[in-house]
């Protein structure tokens, strides 16, 4: 019985990567992934989905990016400066956890309600801004979990060599880290890759490849949930396509994941 | 000189630390202000009781009541939560007590895969397996259907919300304590009656917040829901209607809202009532589990 709802799981999870390729992979040609689309793409004729594959790319390494520079200080400051005040951290840990469980379509309601304050129109900088929010909290929850297992001793050692909070941080933490970190920013990436709800107010959808940050942008999610609307079959069957092809980059940044925190497992020091 | 160097930077950095750690405890209160701030305009024309209760949504006319939307996600997500909670502790309980260490290693992948699979996607292959399964199903049950229903978004926020649970519920189960098993195995129980009398038992709380947590997932799934429950406003009469949550009708109604300024605020406080609800089941669930991770 435990293992007939084990073996249920598994068997989900296959059987929805293989009925996307099924009915993606005959979908799928080169012209698909390689041009924008043309002059009556969305009643089946010719072109591709570029446009959303560069926005989508854009969107998340932006978002990645402010994402880091904004949740590694605080998940170092949570695990290095805040070691004596045990409730801080566990408050903070708190409302991480109640941010990470916050749906990604309130925080899409409230980049538009910041959009529409600052005068600004969809734009890829309100996308970024919106998914950065959104994956923070993801972010510094992971590198989190990765920083609260550096053993006590090290710390210790490091602050009696003489060194100072921060250098403690980027020298000795960060790098005791890397794996777990990696893991965190691709963890990061791959949610802010897949994510629609909180787009689809702030971003906007283009027909263009990204010129500047100020104008819309087209996302994968979004052209996938735009194409899967058209009652054109053609249409239809490319954004099964398009399925298959978000599948594969979450599919890799996934395998990605595993490979770096393996890889770089060795450089720790053991105890 | 060398030191003063040394000092500013960690100044500096220590400042900037702060300042981000500051932005992370003000930004649910920042959430929570501007939607309330963007809904105000509803809260002075209509009472909030009117507003919940009410059954009318016709944006038109001014009136909007949010019970079809909220009863319809409460359909949706408990609906999902009874199909993927038996599933999911009896996965929980396997790995974390039959299963070899190998086994594990060959789960967690598939749980962090599933967790990282956008919801377009669940979406897609909802519309592509779930939606044409219960339409035969229907039939099956001479019910008329385009598939497009209740049940199949709670059987596609089912498969969602899995690997959220699972992954607390073996967190949950690996804090209770070797000792208390090997008691109730030394005083003669079987290995099923330790896990039915000791275990769960003694992770009752624990199991029940990790449900809160799914639940609270399922209500704020928007997309995957959106494409395969049929979007039409009423309450829904049993699991083979067509129903519209409320994280669906925010996402519905976006291009419209700016005309009106009303449907604008309608709209927010549907995100602001979702909001709540979420942060009340997480806070209540999370709760539960730090006291049981305290006790360890």
């Amino acid at each position: 019985m435990m293992v007939f709802a084990t073996l249920t799981i598994i068997l989900v999870l296959l059987l929805i990567i293989a009925s996307i390729i099924y009915k993606g992979l005959p979908a799928l040609s080169w012209d698909m992934i390689s041009q924008t689309p043309k002059g009556g793409y969305y009643f089946g004729k010719g072109g591709g989905i570029l446009n959303a594959i560069i926005g989508s790319v854009y969107l998340s390494f932006g978002a990645t990016f402010l994402a880091l520079i904004v949740g590694l200080p605080v998940a170092l400051y949570m695990n290095v400066f805040l070691v004596k005040h045990k409730k801080t951290v566990h408050a903070l840990r708190f409302i991480l956890d109640i941010l990470w469980g916050i749906p990604s379509i309130v925080y899409g309601a409230l980049g538009f309600i910041f959009m529409i304050w600052l005068g600004l129109k969809t734009s890829l900088l309100a996308g970024i801004i919106t998914v950065t929010i959104l994956i923070i909290p993801i972010m510094i929850r992971s590198m989190d979990e990765a920083l609260k297992f550096v053993p006590r001793g090290l710390f210790e050692s490091a602050l009696s060599l003489g060194s100072t909070r921060s250098e403690i941080s980027f020298k000795v933490f960060l790098r005791q880290c890397i794996p777990g970190i990696i893991t965190a920013i691709l963890l990061s990436f791959g949610r802010a890759i897949g994510d629609a709800a909180a787009v689809l107010f702030t971003t906007g959808y283009t027909d263009n490849i990204q010129g500047s940050l100020s104008h819309p942008a087209a996302t994968l999610p979004l052209a996938i949930f735009f194409q899967l609307g058209s009652p054109v079959p053609e249409v239809k069957e490319r954004a099964y396509a398009s399925a298959m092809v978000l599948i594969m980059i979450i599919l890799i940044i996934s395998i990605a994941a595993r490979i770096f925190s393996q890889k770089y497992y060795k450089d720790k020091i053991k105890f | 000189m060398k030191y003063i160097n040394r000092h500013w930077k960690d100044k500096a950095n220590s400042t900037w630390m702060l300042v981000c750690t500051g932005i992370i405890i003000v930004l649910p209160f920042v959430l929570i202000i501007g939607l309330y701030l963007k809904s105000a305009l509803l809260f002075e024309k209509c009472s909030f009781i009117d507003l919940i209760f009410s059954k009318e949504w016709k944006p038109w006319e001014n009136k909007f009541g949010f019970a079809p939307f909220i009863i319809c996600s409460l359909w949706v997500s408990i609906l999902a939560l009874l199909l993927s909670a038996p599933v999911c502790l009896l996965t929980a309980i396997y790995l974390t007590h039959y299963a070899k260490s190998r086994v594990l290693k060959i789960m967690q992948p598939v749980i962090d895969i599933l967790a990282g699979i956008p919801s377009v996607i669940y979406g897609v292959w909802g519309i592509l397996v779930i939606v044409p399964f219960v339409a035969k199903l229907g039939n099956f049950f001479g019910i008329h259907t385009t598939g497009y229903t209740i049940l199949s978004g709670a059987l596609v926020l089912s498969v969602m919300i899995i690997p959220f649970i699972l992954n607390v519920l073996i967190e949950i189960l690996r804090t209770i304590p070797e000792e208390l098993s090997e008691a109730s195995l030394s005083l003669g129980a079987t290995k099923w009656e330790t896990i039915k009398y000791v275990i769960i038992k003694k992770a009752f709380t624990g199991i029940i917040s990790a449900f809160g947590l799914g639940l609270s997932r399922a209500f704020g799934e928007t997309i995957a829901v959106l494409m395969v429950v049929g979007n039409v406003v009423k309450i829904p009469q049993g699991v083979f209607d067509a129903g519209y949550p409320l994280p669906a009708l925010i996402a519905n109604n976006y291009g419209e809202m700016l005309s009106i300024p009303m449907y604008d605020s309608a709209l927010m406080m549907a995100a602001l009532i979702l909001l709540v609800i979420v942060i009340l089941f997480n806070t209540a669930s999370r709760m539960y589990i730090y006291r049981l991770e305290k006790y360890r």
